[in-house]
């Protein structure tokens, strides 16, 4: 018998315009969707991540397909149309999926390589799905294994530590400047996908708040959501100057929105303390005399750029080395799974019970020296039918199905007490 | 045995800069951590030097231009202790060994026999006067070399070319930090020292206290520049480019000061 299929369902930044994701994002929490998963019958285990860049839903079942459609039935029946959920969303199985959750816990499937907030977000989530007791033996499993993941590729690699895109290079300015980022506010002006990765970036660093201003008030209010920021209009920006630290421009207007005349006055205002303005936005949204004022310091997307690349090659090594890391422990989990299968846990029973049989004939009939052939003979085969015997009751154990304890489970458990897995057993 | 001590602790600081450039070049944490164990350790041996002078003399060693800088280099290395025990500024040790290496190079070189107290020298307020200034002024330096490191690190991030200081300056808020902490300290000494300076030249002079003394002039503008700056800082919250600016043409005033000292009416022998 097949044991469940692992399948990952999701939709990510790079596949689906923010616009799906917004609508996909389980906006409400995890906890009623994971009992709505529940009841569906087909799966077996299940786990859910939903952030404002990626919703992925993870489980086990025996019919992939089925249970996709009831899945995705399930979640996003209501937001959007079914035409429009398999138009962006990708599927992974077994060692995909199992390489695809290590990527997304060690950040290399981020918008920003390299960000600490995803495993974070991975471990809240897996909270949810832990109370709820929704995720089981191989979920569990291979949940812990993708932190373990994302530990080592954090420990081994300086993925982390690089600027790894203008973001990241835009908070190591940022650094520079202010020292450190705690409590300083951040205000986002222009609510697109730009803004809402530097955001994410800031954020990262602890900053305070995270204001956020955009033509459409709604949107604001959306991403502001996000961060736990507010929104303000457009018309506020000046005044709001006052009080932020960090503003990050990314409007699609095609003139610029602040000029040196708006923002010198408010310097003194601000008794001269730092104002670091980046501007993202193509055409560009800030005057670049503004950059002429006294301990205010203004970044375009041009400026940004020279210091990723700066970066660059160093970004690359370490992320070959991640990807390395991730093959390597997919590997190592996939070996996992497969024993986890009934074959090759009989095939191993088997073998040991074999190899036990056969030293301890060796050390009695070396003992014996005087025997005949025959009486060799003889011995050997009730050593052999003693060991089949034995084991008569555990493989059964195995094979059949068992209408309470799931198969895997059952697994386990012979592996563990015949310590087939040698360091003591596995646990989950 | 003093002057052994003096150039034992002046070859320590030399080892202790070395190490330091090494460290500012390579970036390695542990050639750091070398580089402050021999500062530490030039700085006590200079401790040692200073406490035998004034064995040797009988009284506090800044009668002459020799004793007076090197107090003033070993004020320098203390001071920069004292806010390294309480603050990190990225590569500030660096700028300063440089600073207290350049200081002991001129004591080395100016005569260094002892001199006996001048007939106004024998005041208990002398010693204070002097001590104190030249601590204030200590802790001035260190927010000059902060100053300078500071327009070095704003210029890259102003001209958004980030060469070699970039990676190797702290941050601007740190500089400005650093700023704060030691033109507070510096003033408040600088304050003191004026004043007991004042009460001292009252007692030589008796009611003529005032002298129309380049030195006394420069003294005065020196602290007025300060106290220009401090107040700026303190109501209208000045900073960054235009603090470091102050702060190092004042500092420029002290050093105008210190050369009027070694000539006009603190002058030796006069």
């Amino acid at each position: 018998m097949a044991r469940d299929t692992i399948v990952l369902l999701g939709v990510n930044h790079k596949t689906t315009p923010l616009a799906v994701r917004e609508k996909l994002a389980l906006a409400g929490g995890y906890e009623q969707p994971l009992a709505a998963l529940r009841r569906l019958d087909c799966l077996d285990e299940c786990f859910l991540l939903s952030t404002c860049n990626r919703v992925e839903v993870l489980f086990t079942c025996k019919e992939p397909d089925l249970a996709r459609r009831q899945v995705l039935d399930t979640l996003f029946a209501g937001s959007v149309s079914r035409e429009e959920v398999a138009g962006c969303i990708y599927q992974y199985q077994d060692r995909e999926a199992v390489r695809h959750l290590f990527l997304v816990a060690s950040s290399l499937d981020s918008m920003i390589v390299g960000e600490s907030q995803i495993l974070g977000q991975l471990k809240e989530a897996y909270r949810f799905a832990a109370e709820k007791k929704t995720s089981g033996m191989v979920l569990n499993k291979l949940l812990h294994k993708s932190f373990s993941v994302a530990k080592r590729v954090r420990t081994e690699t300086r993925i982390g530590a690089s600027a790894v895109s203008i973001s990241y290079a835009a908070v190591e300015l940022g650094k520079k400047i202010f020292g450190d980022l705690k409590g300083k506010r951040v205000l986002l002006v222009g609510a697109g996908e730009m803004a809402e990765l530097a955001a994410e970036h800031f954020v990262g660093q602890g900053v305070a708040e995270v204001i956020v201003a955009n033509r459409t008030f709604e949107r604001a209010v959306k991403l502001a959501g996000c961060y736990h920021g507010r929104a303000i209009g457009l018309e506020e920006l000046v005044e709001q100057l006052q009080h932020v630290d960090i503003i990050v421009s990314s409007t699609g207007a095609p003139d610029l929105i602040l000029t040196r005349k708006d923002v010198a006055p408010v310097m003194r205002k601000r008794r001269y303390q730092p104002l670091f303005f980046i501007d993202i936005a193509v055409p560009r949204d800030l005057d670049p005399a503004i950059n002429e004022i006294d301990n205010v310091y203004l970044y375009d997307i041009d400026d940004l750029n020279n210091v990723v690349e700066m970066n660059k090659s160093e970004r690359d090594r370490e992320a070959v080395k991640a990807t390395r890391i991730v093959e390597e422990e997919t590997l190592k989990f996939c070996g996992w799974l497969e024993n986890m299968e009934v074959t090759p846990t009989i095939v191993a029973i088997r073998a040991m019970a074999d190899q036990i049989c056969r030293d301890e004939l060796d050390r009695t009939l070396g003992r014996l020296g005087s025997l005949t052939e025959k009486e060799k003979k003889s011995l050997e085969k009730m050593a052999a039918s003693i060991c089949s015997k034995m084991l008569y009751h555990p493989i059964r154990y195995l094979k059949t199905d068992h209408p309470c304890i799931d198969q895997q489970k059952r697994v386990e458990m012979v592996r563990a007490l015949f310590n087939l897995d040698r360091d003591g057993g596995e646990g989950p | 045995m003093s002057y052994l001590l003096f150039q034992v602790s002046f070859v320590a600081y030399i080892l202790a800069m070395t190490v330091y450039l090494v460290f500012f070049f390579t970036q390695k944490k542990y050639v750091r951590a070398l580089a402050r164990k021999l500062f530490f350790g030039a700085a006590l041996l200079h401790t040692a030097n200073i406490i035998a002078r004034l064995v040797e003399a009988g009284h506090t060693p800044i009668t002459s231009v020799h004793e007076v800088i090197s107090f003033f280099a070993w004020s320098i290395a203390w001071c920069y202790l004292s806010f390294r025990w309480r603050y990190t500024v990225k590569n500030f040790g660096t700028f300063s060994s440089i600073l207290v290496v350049l200081l002991m190079l001129v004591s080395a070189l100016a005569p260094h026999a002892i001199l006996p107290l001048s007939q106004t020298q024998h005041s208990w307020l002398f010693p204070v006067h002097a001590s104190l200034a030249i601590i204030a002024d200590a802790f001035l330096a260190l927010a000059c070399i902060g100053g300078l490191m500071y327009l070095l690190q704003e210029r890259e991030l102003k001209q958004k070319r980030f060469g070699f200081f970039y990676s190797r300056l702290p941050s601007l808020e740190s500089l400005d930090k650093l700023n704060q902490h030691c033109l507070s300290i510096g003033f408040t000494l600088m304050t003191l020292g004026m004043f007991t300076g004042y009460i001292w030249a009252r007692r030589i002079w008796g009611g003529r206290n005032w002298h129309w003394d380049p030195k006394i002039v420069w003294a005065m503008i020196t602290w007025f520049l300060y106290a220009a700056l401090m107040h700026q800082r303190f109501t209208m919250g000045w900073r960054g480019r235009r603090a470091a600016v102050v702060t190092i043409v004042a500092f420029m005033a002290v050093l105008l000061t210190l050369v009027f000292l070694f000539k006009g009416v603190h002058g030796h022998g006069a």
